[in-house]
């Protein structure tokens, strides 16, 4: 069902009901989909957890302490004061970063503040069996995504821009930006920034981010030397890795905004149970591939 | 606040004997899969003289405050005698002059810490591999553990433990200062939850109430490897005091904690179920992972 879709070029002008069910989510993709945001969010939260074990990234094969790219850490004030260092130039950020309340409600010297790292005090150890554990889940699951996509047809389906997406690529552009969603057929597919997006985040930064993450591992290095020539160094990709993390949860921020914007219950429910209603357009649009007034 | 509510509730799930054990079998899928991908005899990157880092920075203990090494370190190492035994047909013991004589290996490789950070330095030692060899492991043997000389937890009152620890170069690098305990060995920060440390250098004083040094332990597949050795030079020169004088373990391919300084003795053994608490190692002991691979 989700592969019938109408294409731009011919409009669907007959209103035959307003309202329709469509089939939107088989059950692999939600499972999938539900599991990988559990892990990306312990990811990341392990993930800054390790990082505090010192709060520093650096460019090439070893860190280079006095020059680092970004640097978090606390002054000697009484109370301290969180410092953060983005290549050369200083920022204070107590509260947030360098410096921020611990469990106990004192000043403490961290990187990133407890109620975002994993577990939220100070515990390396704990972090990096989170970060692992998960690391497993997330690369088995997006296994299981990526093989039932091929195999179903849907990945094509969903990341791949068809012709007349591409034609109207400058159009759909400018209806995104005036948060217009499509309606009516238009609707049953991702439309061509969504899919360009989830292009670049399956095939490009979740594959680096999980290559920088190998990288790091000495073993892995001895096993897969090309990794340090990918990243021109350990310490570079352990900065690439915290980069492609940031970015990542700028595309959830943007996700779950666009997620809000676009008819919340109706795409949770889509996410849920499969089931998503397609509201019918009640007129026609006459003009298509260019920006509406 | 929801996102307070399920942080507590992680860390509650993460503090769960039965959770725990689940989380770690991430780590076991690493070693697992390392040794897959990994023949016994893959070298570590080696690197150029170019590469060498201007500053090897020392983490952990710098300067072990025992007397008997302070005594040995006095003499420059005249009187240090390493030690080769336990599950071995033939111990043995060897002066440093003695080691020096020995066919040497030098390699220039990465030193990953736990924390993050990487240094790369120009190792020169020799061969563990021809040392047990020497020694004529026996059927048994499965494990290598390095004791060394430095006490890490004095087993005093509960303030010893974070003294013993807490002695890093916290000035010395603005960037960790983040991690309070740069502990001892490139072992990883504050990583003993407050209680259980504490609890841990407790335990020590009233069982053995002797002082608990550091230690490591590998398997023989590390012990073989041809890049593992155990250093007495350092970028050319004999290895300093603050990077583990007078013999130091590397073991490429895993990282910082695993490079055991200030190696007195090499035991063999079938387990180290029965060594310090169990676990291997002395930061194995506070909750770090066996395998030092990622």
């Amino acid at each position: 069902m989700p592969r019938t879709f109408l294409t731009r070029s011919a409009p669907d002008t007959a209103e035959v009901e307003r309202r329709r069910w469509t089939f939107r989510h088989p059950a692999v993709i939600r499972i999938t989909h539900w599991i990988n945001a559990v892990c990306l969010l312990v990811l990341l939260m392990s993930g800054l957890q390790i990082f505090n074990a010192h709060p520093a990234l650096y460019w090439g094969k070893v860190s280079t302490f006095d020059t680092p790219l970004m640097a978090m850490s606390s002054t000697e004030d009484d109370p301290p004061k969180g410092v953060m260092t983005v290549l050369g130039h200083t920022f204070e950020t107590t509260g947030w970063l360098g410096s921020s309340a611990g469990a106990d409600g004192e000043p403490a010297d961290r990187g990133f503040p407890s109620w975002l790292t994993l577990p939220s005090d100070q515990d390396l150890t704990g972090g990096r069996s989170w970060h692992f554990f998960f690391a497993w889940a997330f690369v088995l699951n997006g296994a299981i995504y990526l093989l039932y996509g091929l195999v179903s047809g849907q990945l094509r389906f969903r990341v791949i821009p068809s012709r007349d997406q591409v034609r109207h690529f400058g159009a759909s552009i400018w209806e995104h930006l005036t948060l217009r969603f499509p309606q009516g057929d238009e609707a049953k597919r991702y439309n061509v920034i969504q899919k360009l997006t989830y292009l670049v985040v399956l095939f490009v930064l979740l594959p680096v981010q999980v290559l920088a993450g190998l990288a790091m591992s000495p073993a892995m290095d001895a096993a897969f030397p090309f990794l340090l020539t990918l990243f021109d160094g350990r310490q570079s990709a352990r900065t690439v890795h915290f980069v492609v993390a940031a970015l990542l949860v700028l595309f959830v921020i943007v996700h779950v905004a666009l997620v809000l914007l676009s008819g919340f219950w109706n795409n949770m429910r889509g996410m849920v149970t499969g089931w998503f209603v397609i509201e019918r357009k009640v007129e026609p649009v006459a003009a298509v591939g260019e920006p509406r007034p | 606040m929801a996102a307070a509510a399920m942080l507590g509730g992680c860390d509650r799930l993460g503090n769960a004997e039965w959770f725990q054990r689940t989380l770690k079998t991430g780590e076991d899928a690493n070693l697992f899969v390392q040794r897959l991908v990994l023949t016994d005899r893959t070298l570590a990157p080696e690197y150029a003289e170019a590469d060498i880092s201007p500053w090897f920075k020392p983490n952990g203990t710098e300067d072990p405050p025992d007397r008997s090494y302070k005594a040995l370190a006095k003499r420059k190492f005249v009187n240090y005698r390493l030690e080769v035994g336990g599950l071995v047909e033939a111990p043995f013991k060897l002066s440093l002059a003695e080691l020096r004589k020995l066919p040497a290996r030098t390699q220039i490789t990465r030193h990953d810490c736990v924390e993050g950070w990487s240094a790369i330095g120009k190792w020169t030692g020799v061969p563990l591999a021809d040392l047990l060899s020497r020694a004529k492991l026996k059927p048994e043997a499965r494990y290598v553990v390095f004791h060394c000389a430095d006490t890490m937890d004095q087993g005093e009152d509960d303030g010893g433990a974070d003294t013993a620890q807490d002695d890093g170069p916290d000035e010395a690098v603005p960037a960790g200062n983040a991690n309070p305990a740069m502990t001892k060995q490139s072992g990883g920060g504050e990583s003993r939850k407050s209680s259980g440390g504490q609890q841990a250098s407790e335990d020590t004083a009233v069982g053995g109430g002797s002082p608990v040094r550091y230690y490591e332990s590998i398997d023989l597949v590390d012990a073989f490897h041809p890049q593992t050795i155990l250093a007495y030079d350092m970028n050319g020169k004999a290895l300093p005091v603050s990077n583990g004088a007078p013999l130091r373990l590397r073991v490429e391919r895993n990282l910082g904690y695993k490079q055991a300084k200030y190696v007195m003795r090499i035991e063999v053994v079938e387990s180290f179920a029965g060594i310090g608490e169990g676990k291997g190692g002395y930061w194995e002991d506070q909750g770090y992972a066996w395998y030092a691979g990622i």
